[in-house]
Formats: structure tokens, sequence, C-alpha cells
């Protein structure tokens, strides 16, 4: 294990600058190095930790150029490159480097990626949103820009030649064409880090056809070693002298203990002792729910031991929490005048003028996140000082947490991050973390918190459950006058406010304030719903409800306009214009809400789908959705067969996206492939439930996910080629599979479905 | 006392013969890339190989394993990576990555019985492999390559 504070020492003679690296992206003071505390090196020295990053311990040379946050040249010309966002299937540790390293022309075979700990400096490290290209495609070619020109002067300088005449070419070396000298990065790392750091204005930045890497498909960078099974996963943290825990939960959200008898769980071989958890001070928030922790000397002694538990719970004021009435409630709510949120031109006077008035309610239920490795964390408590690894998201809500659970500062919060098991949204949220680091210091030993897949379930942060309710004003031509739509959720903000009960702007942003169709008088409302369960955000998050409704509607009206779905949506969307998408000026400026473009997938879609060939019925039908969402333009044609027996078999899942400039095309494709299974998935089967408060679904048995067959058989996905400023990935790709299946099924049955999952319809 | 062997190499245990196989070689033996994901044989994570052949090791007890050669994600190749492997970076399969060692192991397992298998054979086969990411019609490619690769 490399020694931090040896690393750390040799880091003060390399040349950091107090001068903002990056001052676009971060704060002034993020660049003030001159303390010697790189987080760069303070992570090569992690990666010395136990299990973790096996054989990516860089050595840090004392010569090394290492002019800001995310970057680091060896004298022997490795480069280092700092992910400090979070590795969750996303791509980022292989597409943000190599947006760095393109604009610095590094050779990408010479590039190891370094993991970012906790470190406001590297500015946001919430992978969350869909935001990591979009956040940092222009901060990333900053960095590398400027290294590339420190690296050019350094050697103008040597050689006694005007810069202008060099040149970073081959890659990974600058040359002096005329007199036919080169000089590698490594060799010149030494001299570029004397130099001060240029200003913004003095840097080029390469044109698109210079690129290298962006726009270029790559494989992941860390393929090999997560094919070998190496350890990178928060579930496969070891430290040594570690615990393992496994928290027996209280069944509903807000229950308190009120008595225990661990007899039987302090015989079980391997149980050290149980340890109570203090329940949570509403609101919630990311406190740990509390219960009884068993300790054990392994994971397995710890879920034997905690099944021998006799707890008596108080179940609290969610134990009546019941599903089925609650959705009634919500329906109920949807069907009554809501909180008008956004409005345009006068629906209500449009629809006094009489006329035909079509109608829907629609519904959609809880969901759980299920990533394959379930909430996992490792924490140390050594005094004042805290060190965790954790596969999170959100590791700088790590340090927070953890700082106010144990009342001490969170700049004493060292935050490991590993790699995701999968995220989803779950792992944004710290409270396993918390967990962990409240049973490390009453135990005086690193703790290893394990959940279970039961522990997933049942006590998740839910997507959330949504009752909406639709209506239009249409004319002789079936195309729409007036558009109300109304939309009833438990809002993500009880989560931190125990009395919301109503959204705040940000569920009704996702897919509900906005609609991409030209409607002259449009209301989007919101009724209140007050939570029983810990909501969070979850994939694409309320964009799910919302585009399943919309653009299930959408499809309500084509039909009873008597026009093909397609050729009438494209008519809802109207000419090619920018909407009025709330946004604040700068990002409207920046990302136009453009519906040519979303006209442009959707034309895409039908034509590689090959729309309108076949005649749907007798079992098969294709079913079209669209959806603007994380700024990014998405069309989903997919294709079904409904057999006999009533099973909904997705044969073909074609999806175009236009997300802008992509860094790395292939693992696009990947994200979208995997959120048309992810879609599929909800669709079919996704639903949570609740009695008497204590969440009824517990593994892949009650909570089933697509499986390889039943997942859509064939996905193409096409990105369109564009300039425009990068978009979101992550998410986008899952809101109009729920819609785009239900329209399917719609023209290959008659069957309208309006409530999620298609379980719920008679269909699996 | 019970006598197995993990990756060729002899061991023994003599804990909790209740304790689950996939935490005897996580916990015990540090052999991490068998992963846990449901503890209930739904998801495949900790898919091993006893003598050849694929098994959930959530579910196979301690108690029961005497005498079997379990392999694991870490011991199917001793030179570099095996053909399923280099399919799978081949066709950049993983995204997360976490379940990815279970289904390289029930692929090794499948291309053992079956070396040219049809897409209902790897659909039947891998029915049992969860992956939340979504990634099968890259790990039915993969499949198909590293059976191509191993003829």
């Amino acid at each position: 294990m490399i020694t931090l504070e040896k690393t750390e020492e040799k880091f003060e003679i390399s040349n950091v600058t107090r001068r903002s690296f990056l001052q676009t992206a971060l704060s002034t003071s993020a660049f003030v190095l001159a303390v010697g505390k790189s987080p760069l090196l303070a992570t090569a020295a992690r990666s010395g930790a136990p299990s973790l990053t096996p054989g990516s311990v860089p050595t840090i040379d004392a010569t090394a150029f290492h002019p800001g946050m995310y970057l680091g040249i060896q004298s022997d010309g490795t480069v280092l490159i700092v992910a400090h966002r979070t590795e969750m299937g996303n791509g980022v540790r292989t597409s943000l480097p190599r947006i760095l390293a393109d604009e610095l022309d590094a050779d990408w075979s010479r590039v190891k990626v370094i993991q970012g700990d906790a470190d406001e400096r590297y500015g946001s490290q919430d992978t969350d949103g869909s935001h990591s290209v979009r956040e940092f495609f222009e901060p990333l070619r900053e960095a590398g820009a400027t290294a590339r020109l420190m690296l050019i002067r350094a050697a103008a300088q040597q050689w006694g030649v005007p810069e202008s005449q060099c040149v970073a070419d081959p890659v990974h070396a600058v040359s002096h064409r005329s007199s036919n000298r080169t000089l590698g990065y490594g060799e010149l790392a030494a001299a570029a880090a004397k130099l001060p750091v240029p200003k913004k204005e003095e840097l080029k930045f390469k044109s698109p056809q210079e690129w290298r890497y962006i726009g270029k498909p790559a494989p992941g960078y860390d393929v090999t070693d997560v094919c070998a099974g190496k350890p990178l996963f928060g579930m496969d943290v070891r430290v040594d002298g570690m615990l393992y825990a496994a928290i027996a939960h209280p069944p509903v959200l807000g229950g308190k203990v009120k008595s225990v008898d661990d007899a039987a769980t302090l015989k079980v071989k391997g149980v050290q002792k149980t340890i109570a958890i203090d329940p949570f001070k509403a609101p919630h928030a990311f406190q740990p729910l509390g219960g009884v922790a068993v300790i054990a000397d392994n994971t397995w002694s710890a879920f034997k031991g905690r099944n021998q538990l006799k707890i008596e719970w108080d179940n609290g004021a969610h134990a009546g929490y019941n599903s089925a009435d609650y959705k009634k409630q919500l329906q109920q709510t949807a069907r009554q005048p809501g909180k008008a949120v956004k409005t345009v031109g006068d629906p209500d006077a449009e629809f006094a003028k009489g006329g035909k008035i079509i109608e829907a309610e629609y519904f959609a239920p809880h969901l759980a996140h299920a990533s394959m490795e379930p909430p996992v964390a490792v924490a140390d408590v050594r005094g004042e000082k805290v060190t965790v690894w954790s596969p999170t998201q959100n590791p700088v809500g790590v340090q927070e947490e953890v700082a106010k659970a144990l009342g001490l500062k969170k700049e004493n919060i060292t935050c490991h991050v590993t790699f995701l098991g999968g995220g989803f949204g779950r792992k944004s949220k710290p409270d396993y973390a918390v967990e962990a680091a409240v049973l490390s210091k009453k135990t005086g030993k690193p703790v290893k918190v394990v959940w279970s897949r039961e522990d997933d379930i049942k006590f998740d942060y839910f997507h959330s459950v949504a009752a909406m309710y639709l209506k239009a004003s249409v004319d002789d031509k079936g195309m729409p006058k007036a558009w109300v739509q109304r939309s009833v959720f438990p809002p993500i903000g009880s989560t931190f406010d125990k009395d919301a009960v109503y959204s705040g702007e940000g569920e009704m942003s996702l897919g509900w304030n906005v609609i991409p169709f030209d409607v002259a008088n449009f209301r989007s409302e919101n009724g209140p719903a007050t939570a029983h369960v810990r909501i969070g955000w979850l994939r694409s998050v309320a964009n799910i409800y919302h585009a399943f409704a919309v653009q299930s509607f959408a499809n309500e009206l084509a039909y009873a306009a008597n026009r093909d779905p397609y050729e009438y949506l494209m008519a809802l969307i109207g000419p090619g214009r920018n909407v009025d998408a709330g946004q604040e000026p700068e990002m409207a400026k920046k990302y136009p809400y453009d519906t040519a473009r979303l006209r442009h997938v959707a034309e895409l879609a039908a034509e590689r789908a090959e729309w309108g060939k076949r005649k749907p019925g007798n079992g098969w039908g294709m079913g079209i959705a669209v959806h603007r969402s994380f700024l990014s333009y998405i069309a989903s044609v997919a294709e079904v067969v409904v057999d006999s027996n009533k099973t909904v078999n997705v044969r073909r899942v074609t999806t175009v996206v236009d997300a802008g400039i992509v860094a790395n095309p292939d693992m696009v494709r990947s994200q979208f492939e995997g959120a048309a299974v992810f879609g599929t998935s909800l669709t079919r089967t996704g639903e949570i439930t609740a009695t008497n408060g204590v969440i009824d679904q517990s593994n892949f048995n009650d909570y089933p996910v697509a499986r390889m067959n039943d997942a859509p058989a064939h996905i193409d996905v096409h990105i369109v080629e564009s300039s425009a400023a990068p978009a979101g990935v992550g998410e986008p790709g899952v809101p109009p599979m729920a819609p785009a299946i239900c329209n399917a099924i719609y023209a290959a049955t008659g069957q309208r479905i309006r409530e999620l999952p298609l379980t719920r319809n008679g269909l699996a | 006392m019970i006598h197995l062997k993990v990756n060729g190499q002899a061991q023994t245990f003599d804990g909790d013969p209740e304790m689950p196989l996939l935490w005897y070689l996580r916990d015990i033996l540090g052999l991490t890339g068998t992963k846990f994901g449901c503890g209930m044989a739904l998801c495949g994570a900790c898919t091993v190989l006893e003598n050849g052949k694929a098994i959930r090791s959530c579910s196979k007890q301690m108690g029961k394993v005497e005498g079997l050669e379990i392999t694991t994600i870490e011991g199917i190749s001793a030179h570099g990576p095996h053909a399923v492997q280099k399919a799978w970076a081949e066709v950049n399969v993983p995204q997360c990555g976490y379940c990815q060692p279970g289904q390289i192991m029930q692929t090794v397992s499948l291309l053992s019985t079956k070396p040219h298998p049809t897409d209902t054979d790897i659909d039947d086969e891998m029915a049992g492999n969860i992956c939340r990411c979504g990634t099968y019609q890259r790990i039915r490619a993969a499949i198909k390559e590293a059976a191509k690769e191993m003829a």
C-alpha cells in the first residue's frame, strides 16, 4: 500500500499554480493546490487499499507535470486522467477521459484512468440526471487544450524556436517540423510543469474534424478487468479486520423497535453482537431507517443471525398504507381540478365552446431500482476521521451525510468511490454508507454493511406511483384545440420535507409542463398526494409515467380521428419550431427545445422500423412514441406479437437518438439498448405494492425484471449525427418504451393499456 | 472437515455447513469475482462451475461440496483471458459489469455441452442470468463470437 503522506509530499514540488485551470467548471478555490494536497494523488494512494483497482496504482514521480484537477503527465509519458464521476455502466470512465485525451492529443493507450475520491473541487460528482458528458465536455476539453499548449511552449523554449512553429503531432509528442525535432510528452513534462498556466483566450481548440476520440466508438476502459471478475465493486471491498453487518430495518417507514430478543441470533456461529440503530428524525432524507444490526465475522453469519432476531415493531403512522386504496385516492384526486402549473392560451374557454371531447386516465405503480449489486458500503471510523468505500452516485453526499450522522467535519470524511453494480438513481442516496459509519463507530472496527436483495427491494427509495388524467377538445380532423393534463403522485420532495404533497419544479418539468405538440391552449396541473414510503428518483424519473400518459393519449387521439398513429403524431408535433420549455435563457440558447429535431428522430425511426409496411392486427402490431428528456430527442418504435396466451413478445425495438455531439457512440448505443430492456421490464412486470405499510415484493421472484428470453429480441439504435451541444444519454431511452409497447399492443389486439404494468391487464 | 478444490487448489472448510458456497468463496477465500445478487438462485450473478457445469453458488451449501471441483471466474483460464472473456471484450458487452462474471461462467458451461448453440439454446441457457443494465443483445452476440472462436 502506498502511503498517502509520502506521495503528497512528493507532489509539493510539482508546479501546480494557484491559478484556476478550469475556471468555467469550478470555483477559483478549486485550483488552489498550494498545500500539495492533490486529489489525484490521494486517489492514487487509495488504490493501494485492499482489493481495489488492482494493478492500477500509478507510481507518481517527482518531475510529473500536474496542471490541474483532472490530469497529470508522468516523465515516462504516462498520462493520468481522473474520472471524477461514477462508473455504473454509463461508461464515464471511458468517455470523460477520452474527451480530455482528445484535446491533449494524448495516445489513449498511454492513458491511465484514476477514480476520483469525493472532492468538491472537481465540480459536481453527483452522477445522475444524465449530466456527465454535457456538464464536463467543455471543462475537460479546456484541461486538455491547456496542457497541450503548455507542452508545446515547453518544447519551443527548449528548442529556442517560436511556439507557432511547434505542433502536437505525432500523437503524444511535440514536433518542430522544419528542424525535424520531436519530444515526447513525458520528456516535456518537467519543463511544462514550470510554466505558468495560459489564459483561456490563448487556447486553441481542435475542430470536430480533428477529433481523434470524440465521436469515435471505443470499448470500455475497464472491460478486461470487469470480465476477469476483478474486485472493482463496492460489494468486493475487503479491509483488514473488517466486520460484516446485516440490518433488520423497520418493515414500515418510520417504524421503531419496541423490543428485541436476540438470544437465538447470538448463538449463530460467527455472530458477534447486535446493535440498535436509531430511527431517523423526519424528514427521513438520506438518514438510515433504523432497526437492529447483526455484527458478524462474515456476510452469511450476519444474514443468518438476522433471520433469528425476534423483533416487535411499533409500525407508526404509515401502517395504514395499502396500495389498492391509495390508487383509488390518487385517481379521485386526478379527476378533480388541480394546481395549474403551466398554461398556454385559454384551454377553459376552448373547452366551453363544446365540440368533441376526449378524456383518458392512466396509472403507473411504484418501481424499485433493483440494481444487480444491492446497496453495500464499508466504513472505518478512527476518532475524528472516517474512510468510506462506497458504490455511490453521490460521493460528496456520502461525506455530508456521514459527517452529519457522526457529528464530524465533512473534510474529515474520505469517500473512495468504487464501481457500481448498477445505480439507476438508488445509489445517489447514501443511507447505507451512513449505516456502515454508524456501526464502525459503535464497534471500533471497519464495518461492511451488506443489504440483501430483500432489503434492497423492500427498503428502496421508490419510483413514484402516479395517476394521470388527460382531456382534449378536438376539431373535425381530430386535432386538439385544447389540452389539459393532470398528474398526481407523492413527490420526491416528500423525502426532504415530510409535508410535501405537491411537486416542485422537479417532476412537473419532466415531460408534463411541456408537450411537443402544436396545441394553442394547454394546461398542466398537479394534484396533491401524501407519501407513505421513501420516494426517490429512478432512471428518467417522472418522464416514465408522464411519457406513458402523453404518448398513449396521443395514440388514442389518432385512433379517435381514424388516422395512422405515426402520421397523426407528426401532425400533432406540427412544423419545426422552438418551444418555450421554461428553461433559463442561457440553457434555452444552448439547448433550445426544437421540434424539428423531434420530427427528424420520429421520421427516421418510422423509416428504419418499416412503419406502415405491414397491416397491424391479429396479434401483431407496431407502436411509436417520441419524447424529449435530459435535452435529448428520442423516438422508439416497438414491434410486438401478442400470442393466444396473452404473452407479449417485444420482437424488435427501433430507437433513434439525437443527443447532440456524442463522446463515445458505442456506449451511447449501449445505453439505449439497455434502456429498451429497462423500459420493457417496467412495462411488462414492474410493480411495487404495499399492504399495511409493508412492501409486498422481496426478490426477483415477485419483482420480476426482464431476462434474456423476455427482453426485446432485437434492438436497433440509430444515433443522429449532430453538431449540437452534447445532451443526456443514460436516461432518455427509457420514457418512450412503455407507450411504444402499449401502443403496439393496441395496434395488435385493440386492447388499450391505461395502467402499468401489463400484468395488471391480463397480459404478461 | 469438508474437502473441495477451488480453481485447482485443495481447500478445507470446517465452518457452518449451511454457509452457501458463494459466501465461502467471497468472504473466506476472498474470491470476489463471484457476485451476490439475490441469494435465491434467481439471478445467476453467483454462477460458478461445479465439475465443469454451471451452478448457483448462493444456493449450494458448504455441507454439500465435499469432493467437488469448483471453478470461479478467477480460475477459468490459466493463460490470459478465456475465449469467452475475449469475445465479451470484443463485443464490449458490459455496462456496469456486475453480472458479467456470472454470464461468462454460464456461457462457458453452455459451450462445453453445445459448442454451436442456436438462439433458442442461448435463450434457454441464459434465462437464469439477469442483467439489469440490459446487455442481453450483446451477450447473445458474444456467445456466438466465442463459439466461432472456440470451434
